[in-house]
């Protein structure tokens, strides 16, 4: 971003030619705020209320012990006897009040989904930095070595593709639940998550950066890095990924919703975060059971919460494709 | 045209599942196993008994009444024998006839290796044919409630058995599955048309029951299917998809209450739930401590009864739906005392100060196991007990699975920390203590993976069957109780309290032992 063109001209204003020595000083925040990104940010509201959204939800869930009333998960701050408090009501055994009501055991509802977010956030980057890497290495290679290795990388990617992702990840989780012995399955249950989302999603990643290699691999840049002699590796990694990482960025953020909303789905299943560290899903899926007795409270609110997060992260994806995407500018 | 023909059919079977003959059920879960001696399990013995019949049944209400015996009493000449008359005329679903070789073959069955009815059968040393419809049962010694323990003794064909090699009994514990698994040849009121483990039985009336003009038999085809989640359960009585549940979820009650065409009918079960611990065990497997078993200390175990608020169980996990209780019986049971099940009250502070006398101070970690199909919102009220665990310094990881995986973890002793939950066919104390206060021999302690083991108790117990003065034996049946509570053996939760759900198409009342048969239901 430091190279774009316009930069120097913008900066150079009259009344900043009054005092030139602080010209410098802001240029390089200002390149960034008069960048087209930002400028496109800038002006699409939609992008910056899920911006602000999204940026909250990261940061509650990383302040989480700070923010939530109480550690939902210490059993010994828990009392039984607010179960099923509704939002704002006293309970008619502790006189207790909760703005968001408590769950079948007597937990702050606010706490949970404060302390579900984190877990939910942190699975959905994971996976997704799990499929990012595992994608691109093998996009590269495809793209860049062609031959067999390419055939083998992009058919297992066209066979996987054919399969849901959610059933990818429940075959994945299936067989990880038999291998684990069962005293590790809790404390592994997340990782396993992680694995499993990112194993059902890193065909996207590869399918983009091949094509995109594919292309870059002939321009002259990379012949004349190839002619001095740099070995294929390196050409890959300096060469070739700077440029064909905007599309990974645009996957990356849209898988990131996927991959929530999917961690989500396997938890509802209940075959994903574990009660002990619930994540939304496994939430909602406490929730689902009290729905007819109308304690409609413990479902709702995660539920809201995974909505406002899916749908931001979205369409905070949405909208950087358009702003990367020179096609539309 | 066959398109035609197809669209007819199914409209045809369509018409048929909605007439007033067919009675759908659902329940949380499933039958074990058809294997009528492999399991004794509740949901199993339900099922079979729309099936197989016992010698003897107790009805809708819990009394004694005729079944495949007609008559029985205690020998006259020798007080260590009961004759059995049998019932004439009566086949197997397969057309053979039913008589006393087979209920001898059955018992033989009961009594063999794999057999988890072993305990009930524990003083009978022969059964013998005097003639086709005539049995003798010799016991080791005058057992006067020797009739109590037949109820749930269901009687196979021995050609049948002998014919598809079913003779043993199929080994639920090592995941053996038989021909009489899935296959059933009884002489009940219904037979097999299909059947799908966890999925769907369906149930067809037996043309050739021998009861067909005794018993209502409102439903000449039954639909049985498991439904585990609770939400979904109470949804398909609600949308009419099925016409009985036998476990609407306590959040649920008003709800069904306030449906029109759907009634709710709450009666105290015979059954009690609590939790074991593996208190003989050197080390614990699935705990942080190495070398030492902290279960072994009473003191810990009454720390673990002092965390329990049993009161908030109720109000809150159970709604109101449970009797708290300070002992393993239900109140059916005889032997049963007020003083026994009196409840204790949470006492944390109690509870630390024993901890800390045992030297656990800082609490340990341990694995609870629990089933999550089985009993009244059995996966949440282990995550209550970890809750409260939790309050003593106890750490609990909670292992909530099905309790087809739950079961064998008993029945073979890897578990440290379970829930269990039982009820009491024979209405008398002496059946618990056989499957779960004496030690594990093979013959009795069949579901005691606690390792508790104390002879001068295992010879109290098998000292019952035998006493005929019932004054001295309520005194050793008090004995044990003692021995039992001191110990801390057990963690009493409480008592069950059975809430069905039906359609008022649907007629019966509510058996304390939440065995429904069908033979007894009316269509309205």
């Amino acid at each position: 971003m430091s190279n774009l063109p316009d930069a120097t001209r913008q900066g150079v204003e009259p009344l900043d030619r009054m005092e030139p020595a602080e010209v410098v000083q802001p240029s390089r925040w200002r390149s960034i705020w008069d960048a087209d990104v930002t400028w496109s940010f800038r002006h699409s509201p939609v992008a910056v209320v899920a911006a602000v959204v999204t940026l909250a939800m990261i940061l509650s869930a990383i302040f989480a012990p700070w923010i939530a009333t109480t550690n939902p998960f210490d059993p010994a701050s828990l009392n039984l006897m607010n179960g099923f408090s509704r939002p704002g009501v006293p309970n008619a055994f502790t006189g207790e009040s909760f703005w968001l009501g408590t769950d079948d055991q007597g937990r702050d509802v606010w706490s949970t989904i404060l302390y579900g977010l984190r877990i939910s956030l942190f699975v959905g980057f994971m996976a997704v930095l799990f499929a990012l890497v595992l994608g691109v290495l093998l996009g590269l290679l495809a793209g860049y070595v062609g031959g067999w290795v390419e055939t083998i990388i992009m058919r297992v990617a066209d066979v996987q593709l054919t399969f849901p992702s959610i059933l990818v990840a429940l075959l994945i989780f299936g067989v990880a639940r038999g291998v684990i012995p069962i005293e590790y399955r809790d404390q592994m249950a997340i990782w396993v998550l992680i694995v499993a989302i990112g194993l059902s999603d890193w065909v996207q990643f590869a399918r983009v950066v091949r094509g995109a290699t594919l292309v870059e691999k002939n321009k002259e840049y990379v012949q004349a890095a190839r002619l001095i002699g740099r070995k294929p590796g390196a050409i890959m990694l300096k060469h070739i990924l700077p440029n064909v990482l905007s599309p990974v960025l645009v996957i990356a953020t849209i898988s990131l919703a996927l991959a929530i909303i999917a961690e989500a789905t396997l938890s509802f299943l209940g075959v994903g975060a574990p009660p002990t560290q619930p994540s939304l899903g496994t939430l909602i899926r406490i929730g689902q059971d009290f729905l007819f007795s109308g304690e409609w409270w413990i479902l709702f609110f995660p539920a809201l919460t995974l909505l406002a997060l899916a749908l931001s992260v979205n369409l905070l994806g949405d909208w950087l494709r358009d702003a990367l995407n020179p096609r539309l500018r | 045209m066959l398109r035609t023909t197809a669209i007819l059919t199914i409209a045809a079977l369509a018409a048929t599942g909605a007439s007033a003959q067919t009675l759908r059920w659902a329940r949380a879960g499933d039958s074990l196993t058809l294997d009528p001696h492999a399991q004794n399990e509740g949901p199993t013995h339900t099922l079979a008994h729309q099936i197989y019949e016992p010698l003897i049944i107790r009805d809708v209400t819990g009394a004694f009444e005729p079944a495949l015996a007609t008559e029985w009493a205690v020998s006259e000449d020798d007080p260590n024998v009961w004759v059995f008359k049998l019932r004439e005329g009566v086949t197997f679903a397969d057309g053979a006839d039913f008589n006393a070789e087979d209920v001898v073959f059955s018992f033989g069955r009961a009594q063999s290796e794999n057999s988890a009815m072993k305990e009930l059968l524990t003083s009978i040393t022969d059964v013998r044919a005097v003639d086709d419809y005539t049995v003798e049962f010799v016991t080791d010694g005058p057992n006067p409630i020797l009739p109590n323990n037949f109820t749930n003794l269901f009687m196979m064909d021995s050609g049948w058995a002998e014919a598809n090699d079913v003779v043993d009994v199929q080994n639920m514990a090592d995941g053996e599955t038989t021909f009489a698994a899935t296959n059933a040849n009884g002489t009940g009121p219904y037979t097999v048309e299909s059947r799908e483990p966890d999925v769907k039985t369906v149930l067809v009336a037996n043309p050739d029951y021998w009861g067909v003009d005794d018993f209502p038999l409102g439903f000449d085809r039954v639909e049985y299917t498991p439904i585990q989640n609770a939400a979904t359960r109470v949804a398909a009585l609600l949308s009419g998809e099925v016409d009985f549940i036998q476990d609407v979820p306590v959040q649920d009650l008003d709800r069904v209450k306030g449906t029109d065409g759907l009634v709710v009918k709450t009666a105290p079960q015979n059954r009690v739930i609590f939790l074991g611990l593996n208190i003989g065990a050197d080390d614990l497997e699935r705990d942080n401590i190495e070398g030492a078993n902290p279960l072994a200390d009473v003191r810990v175990r009454r720390a673990m009864n002092m965390a329990i608020n049993r009161d908030a169980i109720k109000q809150v996990v159970m709604r109101g739906q449970s009797q708290p209780a300070g002992m393993i019986a239900p109140p059916f049971v005889d032997g049963w005392t007020e003083e026994l099940d009196a409840v204790q009250p949470q006492d944390i502070e109690g509870a630390k100060a024993l901890m800390d006398e045992a030297g656990y101070a800082d609490g340990f970690t341990i694995q609870l196991d629990c089933p999550n199909d089985r009993y009244v919102n059995d996966e949440a009220i282990c995550q209550a007990v970890a809750g409260m665990m939790g309050q003593i310094g106890i750490t609990v990881n909670l292992n909530a699975q099905s309790k087809a995986l739950h079961f064998p973890l008993i029945q073979n002793g890897t578990t440290d920390f379970y829930l269990l939950g039982w009820g009491v066919p024979t209405y008398d104390s002496e059946y618990i203590f056989n499957f779960l206060v004496h030690s594990k021999d093979g013959e009795r302690g069949s579901w005691n993976p606690t390792g508790f083991s104390d002879a001068a108790t295992d010879a109290k117990i098998e000292s019952l069957a035998s006493e005929t003065d019932l004054e001295a034996r309520a005194a050793t049946v008090a004995e044990i109780w003692n021995t039992v509570q001191e110990e801390q053996l057990y963690i009493p939760l409480h008592h069950q309290v059975l809430n069905w759900g039906m359609t008022d198409a649907v007629g019966t009342e509510v058996s304390p032992e939440d065995d429904p048969k069908l033979k007894y239901f009316t269509a309205n």
